[in-house]
This record gives C-alpha cells, structure tokens and sequence, in this order.
C-alpha cells in the first residue's frame, strides 16, 4: 500500500521535473542572444566551432531531440559556463548553495525552536496577557518586510553598537579553504589559523543574517501552531480525555501536542519555498556568498546560463522539499493515509 | 530534549560571551584589510587599465624598472639602479639591480634573482609576434594605445644587468611609460615553466612579481589575498597579510569601515566624507589627482560626427551644478582634458559656459531644430573621476531637455558595460581617467588618438590626423617649451571640435581607520602599503 503510494508521489515528482525542465529548455529559445552561446555559455564562438557545437548538442535535429540532449547533459552535470566567469555553472552552484543551504536551515531550525514553544504556550494560555503580547509580536513580526528588519538591525548592532559584522560569512583575515562549503565544517578542517577566533567570527557574521531571516517563519509558524493547537484543543477527544481524569500536562502532552504539530511538518514544506525567497534578500543585504546573491548577480550581468542553472537548482529544491514533507506528513499521520 | 536544551545553552553562552565585545575581525596587527570597489580583471598590469584593477594589483605584486615620486612627479629608479639615454633619443640603457628576488609560491619556486632577461621577457612579450606569450592574451589595452609595437624597435639585454630599449623616433614620454602601474616586471623564469606545462594563460591569472606582497588566493568577486613577500628588496612595513575586500556597494563599504571590517577605502561618497572627517578614530587621506571625468562622444554614430552637435551638447550642460551636486564642490571644473597641475595645461584657453540658447541655435544649424534622442550610457560604479555617474546623468538629462534633446539613461553590469562600450555601442558615455604619470601624453594619447580608438580606450571613437600629428609632434622633441606650444595647440583643437566634454578634476580620497598608518596614494595610480603598518 505504502509503496503504491510512493509510487504514486514518485510519479508526480518526476511529472513537475519534466515541466521543469521544457520550461528551463525553452529559456535557451527566449533568452536574447546566440541559442549555442546561451547553451553552453561559451563567448566569441567563431564559425568553425559554433558549426561543430551545433552538430554536439544536437541542434541540428528536431525540437525533441535537442530537449533530450538537454537533459543528458544535465544528468551529465554538464551545465555549460557562465558568461561572466568562464566556469563551470554547476561548479559555481556546488560553491554557493551550501552557505544558502546553511543559512536557511539554521533560520529555520531557529524557526521551530522558537515557534512552536512561543505558539503553544500562546494557545495553552489563551486570552491571557501572554497570549495578547505573543500573538501581538507575531502579528508585528509578520508584517514587517524583511530587508526593512535587517537595515534597521544592522545601524543598530552594527553600525551604533558595533557588536556584529555586517556582511559575510568570516572576517576576511581568517584564510579557511573551501572543502565541504560549510562554514563550521571548514574552520574544523582548516589547520593553518586559530580556529577558536575564527569559529568565533563565524558565529558573529551568521547571527544576524539568521535570526533576520529567521523572523518571518518564526511568526508564520507561532501564528500557526497556536491555532493549530487551539483546534485540537476543541475537539472532543480532549474533552474525553480530561473527563477520564488524564491530568491537564498529560492530556496537552499526549493528545494536545502530537495532533497538533502534524500540520506542522506541512507547513515547514510550505514556508520552504518563502524562506528561499527571503534567503536570497537576507543574502543581498548582508553579502552572504550564496546562491541568492549568485543569482541575482547573474541577473544583472545578462548571465543567461547561470540564470537558467539557478533556477533550475532552486526549484527543484523546494519541489523536493515540499514533496519529502508531504510524504513526512503522510507516514505521520494515519487520517491523511488513504493509500 | 536534554541534548537539545544544551546545544540551546551553549548557544546562548558564547552568545554572551561574544556579543559584548566590538567586533574586530581585522583586529589582528599582522593584517589588513583595504576594501576595493570592484573585481580585478586580470593580475596582469600589462593587460588592463581600470583603476580599480591598478588598485588591487600593481603596487602589490609588482615593481617597475623607475617608480614616480609621488610629491614632485619626478622619475627615480627602482629596478633600474640607473639610466643612460643616447644622444640621440633612440637608445635607453638601464642597469638593474641585483638583490632583487622574485615571489616564492605554493606555483612557483625561483631559481634566481631579478636579471635582464625578466625584463626582455616583459616588454617583448607586447613586442614580438613570436613571443611565447603574445597571443595569450587579446590586447595590451595600454600598450597598445601609446602604439608601443611602433615605438619601441627592439628591447634586449647587454649583459645579465643591462637592458637596452631602441626606439623608432625620439619619444620624451618614453620614460614615464616606462614608470606606469602597467610596465610591472613579470618572471621570465616562470614564463618558461608555464610554456612548458602549457599553462601559459597563468602568467596573468597567477602573478609571479617582484612586489612587496605575493599572491595567495582569488575568489572572484569576494576577495583577493596576499602574503608578504619576505625578501622584498626595499625596506617593509611589518604587515603579514594583506586581503582586498571586494565591495562594490558604497554604502556598505562605508558601513564596513565604521564597524572595522575595513581598514582603508578608497573614494568613500564624498556626503559621507564630512561625516568622517569629525570622528577622531578615522583618517582622510586627500589628493590632488591627475584625473578628468567626462562626457564622451561616440563621433562614429550620427549625429555625433557633427562638430555643431557636440558643440552644442556642450554648451547645454550645466558644469557648476553638476560639480555642486556630483561632486560636492570636492573637485575643479574641467576646461580641458588635462588637469591644472599639468605643466602643459592650457590656462587661456577660451571658457565656453553653460549657454542653452546658444547651444539650441547649434542644433538648428546642424539640422535638428527640435531636437533628437540619445543614449548617456552612466557608468556602474564609483570612480574617482567621476563618483556617481547616474546622478550626473540625470543632471545631464535635464539640462539637455531644455534644448529639445530627449536623453535615455542606460547602465550595465561594469564588465558588460566595459565590454560594449568597447564595441562601440554607445551614443555618449559618461567616464573617465585617472593619469598613469605625470607627462600630459597620458591623457592626450589613450583618450583620444586614433590608435586608441582602435585599442579602445577611446571612448570617443574619435580619429583626426590633426589631432594625431600635434600629439606626436609633441614626442619628438624633450624641449618643454616646445612641447608645450604642442599640446596647447592640441587643447585648442580639441576645444573646437568637442570630441569629449571635460567636465571635472577630483580629488581623491581615502579613508583609514586611525590605526592605520604608512598608506600612501599615488597621484599616478594604484595605492601602496609598503610601508602600512597598523597599531593593534
């Protein structure tokens, strides 16, 4: 059954990949400029070779051939160059996603660490002065525009106070090699500095850029878990349950909790795609070397290849994001098993 | 839950423990930080011109045969211990020094010191057709714009420390070419290693020099950083580590500087400057630079092949508002492409002022009576000579619409703005240049001589044998007064025919952080730290 439905999702996953992919494909088609240069990135292609890349990329053949070169040379990890450096794109990805990666997984770690506690306590204590004040700052919180937050915090702490950096990933004297992309993870694996300052440096840069980006899911998700919670605490197996005696924790804990942290894991899936979006605006204001500013920086350069690429790493990202929740939220939860 | 309540503590322990302290990445006395405003376009001087790039390399990594003094424009040697010039201005012999030691690299490890052959090496490559190294690159932008493949008959070396250049004709700038941020001295010992592993385009992505720092690492559009280069011949500052920062946003340059991520900037927004010159704990550096920004014409598209036309564009600007609002009253109007503190400045010359009705009747006479529409292309990013191109564009925009001119104002990314500027796809440009010496050819010859129209640097596009025969003329002779009388004939010329509309000299201006001392800005060219040391 369970597999039939896996099946099932599979099914789908790679349906949207193909829509996906024919819309990326077709970028090469609407993009100005020259279709070999914008497929393979190369610059100042002179007429021999542009006659021999047409034969090697299929060109010369119908439509569907060439969107099924396409994608042999995207399963080959052979992305083209970008314009503007002359590399391999999925290199240049391979550079910045991990920072993004990094990023937006701590905002959201902080997201649900701060959120869901926030959301239950302003449920469990509905009403109260506490709930008013929580539900009040979530409201706040989730109106403010992100950049808006993140200018304002960096004339406050960086610029008046002078407690944190405000742009990158490591104080730039600290020389820590690329090997995994991972901040934390490369000062642990880099000899040559003192390791201790540096992770120190580290932990400065990503304070703010975390908890600015972490501020909108945070809100989004106490706003959610607090009615989320106050629906299940209306239910009638809540009732049952206190009227058999179960004390008020124990109920809130058994019943009380688990039932309402299952819409949780969707959402999670859900906000996925938004905090991208606003990982990419975090990255811009605070250049973080990740793959929003990559992009954007692509876009400004007319860096067709490079647009393509990111677009087609970050979509299917959140696609599959969004898919593995579903299916987290499926296996969670029997109701919603109707394999 | 208990691992997690942890992990939570502990965050917020080294929270605390790190919070309260003002951060200080660059706190470390054995490095500094200068943020630059934009990417390097190669680590090779002989292959750019940008000052950004200048900036961030050639002080650096590289030492020239003479060197500026900075104060008196003077030439003094630096490779070359000493000179002799033959009676007839066609020979130049320099002897070289002899305890000067190339940059040991995790890419390269020398075998010996600085002799002839590095500096053959060096300017053949720019020379010779069968160089190993002249087709790796496209265009010697520089080079080639002060025609060096006609000037320069043969360069070749005497003996292991003698180096003679012969020369097609007298050419008294020779010299002073020779002291440019572009004539850096390359590694012909590395060239051999390279050529034999067939990685020859390393030579100007991977410097090899004489400077006083060597290179470590590039990430592009992030930093750039280098290492001191311990046996640098001349006396060194104590500095370990030198990164360049690249920051292409002014603002957050500036920000960088107040929270000391940044040790020194170059031209900060110069609103912002009065807001530093208060704080005791930042330094402004200021000088007089020999620099023009201006407005070009590209006189290969009509109607800018019209004399009238751009007779008239110029008339039409408003050169004192734009000063006022661009420039903050911190630079001087243009009236010629060289600035006052050149000796050959023409200082008669003709003011024409802001006069619309005059400019309206030009149109008229050249045919457009009611106007026409055209491009100012405002260049990205912040230069010296000219710091924020879109608020000069839009100055220029409105002063153009009161003679019935309608003006677009269109920008790119810098280097694809560099690239179709190259290509010549502009109407009219707002640029500049920042002078490589002090001899006035450097502004008259790779701004607007017909080989650097074909080079590029051009931005006019403009060619006239007239203009061309003054400025060589001026070459052949090392007589000032008569050189003189040839570039003010050239001024004249070019006040006649308007290829380009000069519109300020700035000053620059550089801002430290106070603990930093012995930077010093070239009027010349690129920043040195030498002699940068920083108190902790």
């Amino acid at each position: 059954m369970i597999l039939r439905y896996l099946a099932r999702r599979l099914f789908l996953l790679g349906f949207v990949f193909v829509a996906l992919t024919v819309f990326v494909f077709s970028l090469n088609y609407l993009f100005p400029g020259d279709l070999v240069s914008n497929l393979t990135g190369l610059r100042n292609i002179t007429p021999e070779q542009h006659q021999t890349l047409q034969t090697s990329l299929g060109l010369d053949q119908s439509l569907w051939q060439q969107y099924i070169e396409y994608n042999r040379r995207l399963l080959d990890g052979n992305w083209g160059l970008s314009f503007a450096s002359q590399q391999p794109v999925l290199q240049e990805i391979g550079r910045v996603l991990p920072a993004t990666l990094e990023l937006a997984s701590y905002a959201l770690c902080l997201s649900l660490l701060a959120g869901i506690p926030l959301g239950l306590l302003a449920a469990v204590r509905k009403d109260s002065w506490l709930d008013k004040f929580i539900s009040g700052m979530a409201l706040v919180g989730y109106s403010l525009p992100v950049f808006w937050l993140a200018l304002i915090c960096i004339m406050l702490f960086s610029l008046q106070l002078g407690w944190l950096p405000t742009s990158g990933r490591l104080g730039v004297l600290f020389e820590v090699p690329t090997q995994t992309g991972f901040i934390f993870a490369d000062i642990l694996l880099a000899t040559e500095i003192d390791r201790m300052a540096a992770a120190q440096s580290a932990f400065l840069h990503l304070l703010l850029p975390t908890l600015i980006l972490a501020s909108y899911p945070t809100n989004v998700m106490i706003r959610f878990v607090r009615h989320s919670m106050l629906d299940v605490l209306e239910q009638n197996y809540i009732k049952t349950a206190r009227a058999k005696g179960l004390s008020r924790p124990q109920v809130l804990y058994r019943h009380g909790l688990r039932n309402a942290l299952l819409p949780v894991t969707r959402q999670v899936g859900l906000q996925f795609s938004t905090l991208i979006t606003l990982a990419m605006l975090t990255e811009v204001i605070f250049s973080w070397p990740g793959i929003g500013q990559w992009l954007i920086d692509s876009i400004y350069q007319r860096n067709y290849p490079s647009i393509q690429a990111g677009l087609l790493v970050v979509s299917s990202l959140v696609i599959c994001v969004n898919m593995l929740t579903e299916i987290l939220h499926t296996l969670f939860n029997p109701l919603a098993r109707k394999f | 839950m208990n691992s997690a309540s942890l992990c939570f503590s502990s965050l917020c322990a080294l929270l605390w423990l790190t919070g309260c302290k003002p951060v200080s990445p660059a706190s470390d006395a054995a490095g500094l930080v200068y943020c630059a405003e934009g990417s390097p376009e190669s680590f090779n001087p002989q292959l750019v011109t940008s000052g950004t790039t200048i900036d961030a390399i050639s002080q650096h990594l590289y030492d020239r045969l003479l060197d500026i003094d900075a104060l008196s424009g003077a030439l003094k040697p630096a490779l070359a211990q000493s000179w002799q010039v033959s009676p007839d201005g066609l020979v130049y012999r320099f002897k070289l020094r002899h305890d000067v030691t190339f940059h040991q690299t995790a890419y390269f490890t020398p075998s010996r010191a600085l002799n002839a052959e590095d500096v053959v090496f060096t300017f053949n490559r720019m020379l010779l057709i069968e160089h190993p190294f002249f087709q790796t690159a496209t265009e010697y932008p520089y080079f080639d714009s002060i025609d060096w493949r006609q000037r320069v008959l043969s360069v070749s070396a005497v003996s292991s420390d003698e180096v003679e250049f012969r020369l097609s004709q007298p050419d008294s700038s020779f010299l002073s070419v020779l002291a440019t941020d572009f004539a850096a001295i390359l590694s012909a010992e590395y060239g051999e290693l390279l050529a034999r592993q067939d990685e020859k385009p390393l030579l100007d992505t991977m410097p090899i020099g004489t400077g006083p720092f060597k290179f470590r690492e590039y990430q592009k559009d992030v930093l750039i950083r280098y290492y001191r280069h311990p046996t640098y011949w001349r006396a060194h500052g104590p500095l370990a580590q030198l990164v360049i920062d690249i920051v292409p946003d002014n603002t957050k340059r500036l920000a960088k500087l107040l929270t000391r991520e940044c040790d020194v900037a170059p031209i900060p927004r110069l609103a912002e400057l009065q807001m530093l010159t208060t704080r005791a704990d930042f330094g402004v550096d200021q000088q007089t630079s020999m620099n023009v920004g201006f407005w070009a014409f590209n006189t290969q598209k009509p109607p800018f092949n019209q004399v009238k036309v751009r007779q008239a564009l110029a008339l039409a600007i408003n050169k004192p508002n734009i000063l006022q609002a661009v420039y903050f009253g911190q630079a001087e109007e243009a009236t010629s492409v060289l600035p006052p503190n050149s000796w050959a400045y023409l200082a008669d010359s003709s003011r024409r002022s802001f006069n619309p009705q005059q400019a309206r009747q030009l149109l008229a006479e050249a045919g457009y009576p009611n106007g026409f529409s055209l491009d100012i292309w405002a260049m990205p990013v912040q230069r010296m000579y000219n710091p924020n191109a879109q608020k000069m564009a839009e100055l220029i925009q409105a002063d153009l619409s009161a003679i019935g001119v309608r003006a677009r104002i269109v920008s790119y990314e810098w280097n694809t703005f560099r690239r179709k500027l190259g290509q010549g796809e502009h109407d009219t440009v707002l640029i500049g240049w920042s002078a490589d010496n002090a001899d006035p050819d450097n502004f008259m010859r790779p701004l607007l001589s017909c080989a650097a129209a074909v080079s590029g640097s051009n931005r006019a596009n403009w060619c006239d044998e007239h203009f061309d025969e003054f400025i060589a003329s001026a070459l052949k002779t090392t007589e000032i007064p008569q050189r003189r009388s040839y570039y003010f004939a050239a001024q004249q010329y070019l006040q006649e025919q308007m290829p380009l509309v000069p519109i300020a000299h700035s000053k620059r201006f550089q801002v430290r952080n106070s603990a930093v001392k012995g930077v010093s800005i070239n009027p010349y060219g690129g920043v040195s730290f030498v002699h940068a040391e920083k108190t902790p």
